[in-house]
């Protein structure tokens, strides 16, 4: 499987859900390098989620440009694909036709299909599950399944809508680590949108936070740690507190040092 | 876990509930035939019946034998099978559309409701007035009023089905790339097969029960006709068999659908 990253680029991106109602966000700009991760945080209806679906083409953008290299997105496409909060398998097929299903749709020869399902069942360690009924698996393998499902279409971009929130810790932890793993391993780019400040420190090469309403990107913070990322790494924990810091600085809110060596 | 999925992980409990459920067809068909015959012996036994003894289990198991070697049972099963065929295909093309159209839109839905609520109650068989004036020929008659029985169970199954479809599903679809088409071929048909299917089910049984009187008033083949004709000739062995003949095939046809639906069925813990 050949995937590469692209650049990223939105420009001036504005966003409103009904012509008289307030906006989500107006003129908000925002650039990826090609294989970049880049984790989105803040507070529940700050216009997260609501950028995501637009990168996806599955939002048409009020004004505003999103460019990956020189294309220009105006609706889905394989090459940009979306993995959601649910795995939302389709229940009346087996794994690997959930996985083959993006191929079916372009009309892939069977052949190249199958092998194709096979590979990315193997990259994400669910090869003995091919002919399982999905509805018989975990909802930690059934993410994965939506994951292969994705990255079956050998995406330039995967977009990530808080996808392991539902998730037990454990499960979650683990699946984080996968996902960036073959980010890394393949090249593609990665955007996910999350609540939590652990998954964008394990999983991004940069924290873009946004909050207010309309949302704005209040700050932006490089991630630079060496992989494997474990929890426990001191380096970890300083820049979880850092980003910690700036999510509570964008809110109006005192960083959490400040208000801990107040106390 | 329900009893369904523990039975699709165990083969055993799953010979089990089978041989249990084929036990409980012979025992209760078996009652159902013992008190037919009962019932015969005692009409054909009381000097006041006995002119009615075709109607026991006996003459009328005996009355088959003549009914296939003059061709009668053939002609009429066919009559009616094409009759049957032609109306229900015509439900299930008119009423799928309608169906898929009334559960995706909201304003359709909205804008439809009343008419078709209101149409739907109307007896099928209060349009016969109507129908014998449109139509040429009885057979087109007939063709109508199975159609315009059976139509509203696909209407309303399939618009069901799809109102329980995860909205997720077609925002899935769409992102990988599927087109209108392999939307309902490949994610709106089967994840409402089981309500489609729930529905061709329900319209098949009102399909059946109209035929059959439709079939008194003016022609002169189909199973409705020849027990009028048996009832007009006295043979009410004829008659008798005509009507368990009716019995047999309608409940062929639903045992048809079962079988469609738990093969189209994803739902877990459906029978």
């Amino acid at each position: 499987m050949s995937i590469r990253g692209v650049r990223l680029n939105i420009q001036d991106l504005s966003y409103r859900y009904s012509s008289r109602g307030e906006p989500t966000f107006t003129e908000l700009n925002l650039q990826a390098a090609p294989g970049e991760c880049l984790a989105i945080i803040g507070r529940s209806g700050c216009g997260k989620s609501t950028l995501l679906h637009i990168i996806a083409g599955l939002l048409k953008p009020a004004a505003g440009s999103i460019h990956l290299d020189d294309t220009r997105v105006e609706g889905p496409s394989p090459k940009w694909v979306m993995m959601f909060q649910a795995p939302h398998l389709f229940p009346w097929m087996k794994v690997s036709r959930n996985v083959g299903v993006g191929l079916k749709f372009a009309k892939w020869p069977e052949k190249e299909k199958n092998d194709r399902v096979a590979e990315a069942l193997r990259l994400v360690e669910l090869q003995d599950y091919a002919d399982t009924n999905v509805q018989d698996l975990s909802g930690g393998q059934q993410q994965r399944v939506a994951l292969a499902r994705s990255l079956v279409m050998e995406p330039e971009l995967l977009l990530l809508d808080e996808p392991f929130s539902a998730l037990d810790a454990f499960t979650r932890s683990s699946l984080q680590r996968d996902v960036r793993s073959i980010a890394k391993r393949l090249g593609f780019n990665l955007i996910i949108v999350t609540h939590d400040i652990d998954e964008a420190v394990i999983m991004a090469d940069r924290a873009v936070i946004m909050a207010g309403a309309p949302g704005k990107i209040k700050d932006e913070i490089e991630v630079a740690l060496p992989d494997p990322r474990q929890r426990e790494d001191a380096a970890v924990q300083g820049m979880r507190a850092r980003l910690m810091d700036a999510f509570h600085k964008a809110a109006g809110k005192p960083p959490a040092s400040e208000a801990s060596a107040a106390a | 876990m329900s009893a369904t999925a523990t039975n699709a992980t165990n083969p055993r409990a799953a010979a089990q509930a089978a041989a249990r459920s084929a036990v409980n067809w012979v025992v209760g068909m078996a009652i159902f035939l013992a008190l037919w015959w009962l019932g015969g012996y005692f009409i054909g036994a009381n000097p006041k019946t006995a002119s009615f003894a075709g109607f026991g289990l006996i003459p009328t198991l005996e009355a088959f034998p003549a009914l296939w070697q003059s061709g009668k049972l053939q002609a009429a099963t066919l009559a009616s099978g094409e009759r049957l065929g032609a109306g229900m295909a015509l439900a299930i093309a008119i009423g799928l559309p309608i169906g898929i159209i009334v559960g995706r839109s909201k304003f359709f839905r909205d804008l439809s409701n009343s008419g078709f609520q209101f149409v739907r109650m109307i007896s099928p068989l209060s349009w016969t007035p109507i129908a014998v004036l449109v139509f040429s020929s009885w057979d087109g008659s007939i063709i109508f009023l199975v159609a315009i029985a059976a139509v509203w169970p696909v209407v309303f199954a399939t618009a069901a089905g799809l109102a329980k479809v995860d909205p997720a599903w077609f925002k899935v679809a769409r992102n990988l790339g599927a087109n209108p088409v392999q939307m309902l071929n490949q994610i709106i048909m089967p994840a409402i097969a089981f309500d489609v299917f729930t529905g061709i089910r329900l319209a098949l049984g009102v399909a059946w029960v109209v035929l059959v009187p439709a079939e008194l008033l003016g022609v002169t083949s189909g199973l409705g006709y020849t027990i009028k004709d048996a009832r007009e000739t006295l043979s009410y062995d004829h008659l008798t068999a005509m009507v368990l003949t009716i019995g047999v095939i309608g409940y062929f046809l639903d045992s048809v659908c079962v079988g469609l639906i738990r093969r189209f069925s994803w739902h877990r813990g459906d029978a």
